[in-house]
């Protein structure tokens, strides 16, 4: 029988390593394997690290402008090639890719694709990515540690000897964000979220193939201790969680913690009165991916105008509807576990006893907001019409299109916000603008119609990475040429 | 086939033997002449007769399931059998976070455990004359003798280093995990200079501590040729890693399943068959384990399935009849070492329904 199953094993240093223990997932593969994943002990991972100096000088040894080739040539590969997948030889074509992802995240093949564009395009853009978070510097910096920008010598070192990535089952292409750290020379120890081992897998597998050394890559499913011993072992981690995560580590200085996005529309005086011409960046902001990301605004503030903004948005995301995996068309996401999908419904359906609130959508949609429908449970878009800011609904965030529309003066947007990971504000007031900048709860800032889910290469998302990873020391020499 | 015929013929010895001690035991403990007050007292209110009514082992079904909240709320001194007389004696505790401990007394049994542990090993397995280092709950633990007779009983010495595992579990029940990181280094941080400044060659600890030692030194390189570990769940993958990673393959390992309860169980060595899934034996006939139907714990599961932990410990000093234990394992078959059923892959009860607090030292 084990002939049937296809195994993901872990990587250590970049070789494979097969868990005793592994985590069943099920008949997704198009070969009608069933598929597993080895499951590492945090022992696994303490000891690795130990052997960290292995990883790095494999990565020192190459030019930091080739590791920029290799990330370039990578993301075709990512997005193409046949790549190897599992212990006995096989391989995984997109399709095999994207079938597997659907059947394990519940994205449809449509959504699975654009996620592979994005992380494609973020290895295809890796220099402007670098550009941005260096603000310019060039590449030669991570040879030789200096550089010289204009007149001024200027010395980085590494903070880290590795960086440690706890990652979600949520969104494929959030596996952008790491990608960064080999052309910086960072090693990577990465915890796959339970349903997306496949993608971090796939990424390595194609990195490795376009020249990067695969000891610089650790690939560890692992426990919640095993995802403590990354973060807490390596010098620099991320993590994605809930706001129990967020908590959980704040207090470590070298772990950058990614909870809720909490992402915002903010509607200002100026744009209140033409808020149809920027509808469709708002469904956008809620809706794109599925309303599977961070990025997704899961709130518009407005100013004014609230039954016709409320109302014209509701009747937009209600025609949303579930579609089969296959459809090209399918903008919803079913739901891996649908006892999950179940919890989130009734805690809505809770939330709105307390008066203040209302959910629109529901009476432009065809049924219920849960919907059984192509062997999957969905959860339809749903917009809270919030008269009261302080509903408990009014600043919440869910996984999948949802969104509360809220109204308040512009003057008190930001006062109420809180911390927001993505904040699209539609104005052109300058005077707002400037505040808008200088407040401390917005992570990124869209200025102008632009939905909250837009990537600019050249601008960091979510923290700097080569601030997160190194640090600039003064440099002083009379007699030497630093860079 | 002739090997099979001998462990059929030494399984039911086995079984003749441990009917005829269950008798010998039942008749010690509920004579006025040799037991102790708390069965004497017991057998008054019972509604049936253990001195002529159990007549083997399968008669210890009439008991009920020993409650060990008795061991928290009795004296110990209670359980001082007639034949003991004013002899002085050990008290042991086990468990436990906040409150009265529960209690348990003892004379020779723990000596009797690990002389019998001690006989099972080889020379090399653990080299005779080799000093030991004990890195574990020492304080009103069993342990910390048992180990140190086991040290001596092999012609070594024994150096300790004490954990306390009622304030690591504490902190682990409040979220602390900093400070109990933090303690597991101050032990660990003691352990090495032992290692490094004394000739050590066998070691008694948990098998977190092993593995953060390791962390820090080469454990063959430190010149341990025999490590003994016991305390908590081992899966057939972390016992591989300890044996190829942490031990390096160089190190004798020997895990076991015990507590001051029963005494301690031994595993039977590993085969490839095994593919590291560990089997554990009770030193019967002082103690025997039985997997249980969760249920109805008088029956016992099928070959080759988890149930619960039931313990029977039996000897002239102690008597406590078919307590559950906190943990379930798979029951297993007996084996040319030990002539009797074994449980595998012993981990905390319903641990895969619920979190619980382990792993902890």
């Amino acid at each position: 029988m084990t002939d049937n199953v296809t195994h993901i094993p872990a990587l250590r240093f970049g070789e494979a390593y097969k868990s005793m223990d592994t985590n069943d997932l099920g008949t997704v593969l198009k070969s009608g394997n069933s598929l597993e994943v080895s499951v590492v002990n945090a022992g696994i991972i303490r000891r690795d690290k130990l052997a960290i100096e292995l990883a790095r000088e494999s990565l020192r040894k190459i030019p930091a402008e080739t590791l920029l080739d290799y990330a370039e040539k990578a993301s075709e590969i990512y997005l193409e090639d046949e790549l190897a997948f599992g212990m006995n030889g096989e391989t995984q074509t997109v399709a095999d890719y994207v079938t597997a992802l659907s059947g394990l995240t519940g994205l449809p093949h449509s959504l699975c694709r654009s996620n592979m564009f994005k992380v494609a395009a973020a290895l295809k853009n890796i220099r402007a990515v670098l550009a941005g978070l260096t603000r310019g510097l060039p590449a030669e910096l991570f040879d030789k540690g200096c550089a010289r920008l204009g007149d001024i010598d200027m010395n980085f070192y590494p903070t880290a000897d590795s960086l440690g990535v706890t990652l979600p089952s949520n969104s494929p292409g959030v596996n952008s964000l790491w990608l960064p750290a080999l052309v910086m020379k960072t090693p990577v120890f990465l915890k796959p979220g339970r349903e997306d081992p496949l993608t971090p897998y796939r990424i390595i597998q194609a990195m490795i193939q376009a020249g990067f050394p695969k000891e610089a890559f650790g690939f560890y499913p692992t426990t919640h201790d095993g995802g403590d011993a990354i973060l807490l072992s390596c010098g620099r981690g991320i993590v994605f969680g809930s706001d129990a995560t967020v908590k959980k580590y704040a207090k470590y200085s070298n772990i950058q913690v990614h909870g809720s996005g909490r992402s915002k529309v903010l509607i200002g005086k100026d744009m209140a009165e033409e808020w149809g011409k920027h509808l469709d960046v708002m469904v956008e902001s809620v809706s794109a991916n599925g309303g599977r990301s961070c990025i997704n605004a899961s709130s518009v503030l407005v100013p004014s105008h609230f039954d016709e903004i409320a109302d014209a948005l509701a009747q937009k995301l209600a025609v949303i509807e579930p579609c089969s995996r296959e459809d090209e068309n399918a903008l919803l996401c079913g739901f891996a576990n649908a006892e999950f999908a179940k919890m989130m419904d009734e805690a809505i359906d809770d939330a709105l006893k307390t008066p203040g609130a209302v959910d629109l959508t529901a009476k432009y949609r065809s049924g219920p907001r849960l919907v059984e429908k192509f062997g999957q449970t969905f959860l339809c878009p749903t917009l809270i019409a919030c008269r009261d800011p302080s509903h408990p609904l009014a600043n919440t965030e869910y996984m999948f299109p949802f969104v509360s529309v809220v109204e308040m003066p512009q003057s008190e947007m930001l006062n109420v916000i809180g911390s927001t990971l993505v904040v699209s504000a539609l104005t052109e007031d300058e005077g707002w603008m400037a505040e808008l900048m200088a407040s401390p709860d917005i992570d990124r800032l869209n200025l102008g119609s632009v939905p909250t889910n837009w990537v600019q290469w050249e601008q960091p998302h979510e923290g700097n990475l080569f601030e997160f990873l190194y640090r600039r020391r003064a440099i002083q020499a009379k007699t030497l040429k630093i860079a | 086939m002739t090997q099979t015929i001998n462990q059929t013929d030494a399984v039911a010895a086995t079984k003749e033997a441990l009917d005829q001690y269950t008798r010998d035991m039942v008749q010690w403990h509920f004579s006025p002449e040799t037991g102790c007050p708390y069965w004497l007292d017991w057998a008054k209110e019972a509604a049936w007769n253990p001195l002529t009514e159990v007549t083997c082992f399968e008669d210890m079904m009439r008991f009920e399931n020993f409650d060990d909240e008795v061991l928290r709320d009795t004296d110990p001194a209670r359980f001082i059998p007639a034949a003991f007389g004013d002899r002085p004696y050990n008290v042991f505790e086990t468990g436990g976070t906040t409150g009265m401990p529960k209690q348990r007394i003892g004379w020779e049994d723990y000596k009797v455990d690990y002389s019998e542990f001690s006989d099972f090993y080889s020379d090399d397995f653990f080299p005779k004359g080799a000093n030991w280092l004990m890195v574990g709950p020492t304080g009103p633990r069993r342990l910390r003798l048992a180990i140190e007779h086991l040290a001596n009983v092999r012609g070594g010495a024994c150096y300790f280093i004490d954990l306390d595992p009622r304030w690591v579990k504490g902190l682990i029940r409040d979220g602390d995990f900093d400070m109990a990181r933090k303690y597991k280094e101050h032990v660990v941080e003691q352990a090495i200079t032992i290692l490094k400044g004394r000739d050590i060659g066998c070691m008694f600890t948990t098998p977190t501590i092993l593995e953060a030692i390791a962390e820090r030194i080469s454990i063959p390189q430190a010149g341990i040729k025999g490590v003994f570990v016991g305390g908590t769940t081992m899966t057939p993958q972390y016992v591989r890693f300890l044996t190829e990673e942490v031990l390096e393959g160089q190190v004798n390992f020997a895990p076991t399943y015990g507590n001051t309860l029963m005494g301690l169980a031994i595993s039977r060595p590993l085969t490839s068959e095994d593919n590291y899934s560990l089997t554990y034996y009770a030193p019967q006939p002082r103690a025997v384990l039985r997997i249980v139907d969760p249920k109805d714990s008088t029956k016992s599961m099928e070959y080759d399935e988890y149930g619960r932990v039931e313990l029977t410990t039996m000897t002239k000093e102690f008597f406590m009849p078919r307590f559950l234990e906190r943990d379930e394992a798979i029951r297993r078959r007996p084996c040319e070492h030990f002539p009797w059923d074994g449980v595998g892959d012993v981990r905390p009860f319903e641990s895969t329904k619920k979190k619980v607090i382990e792993g902890v030292y």
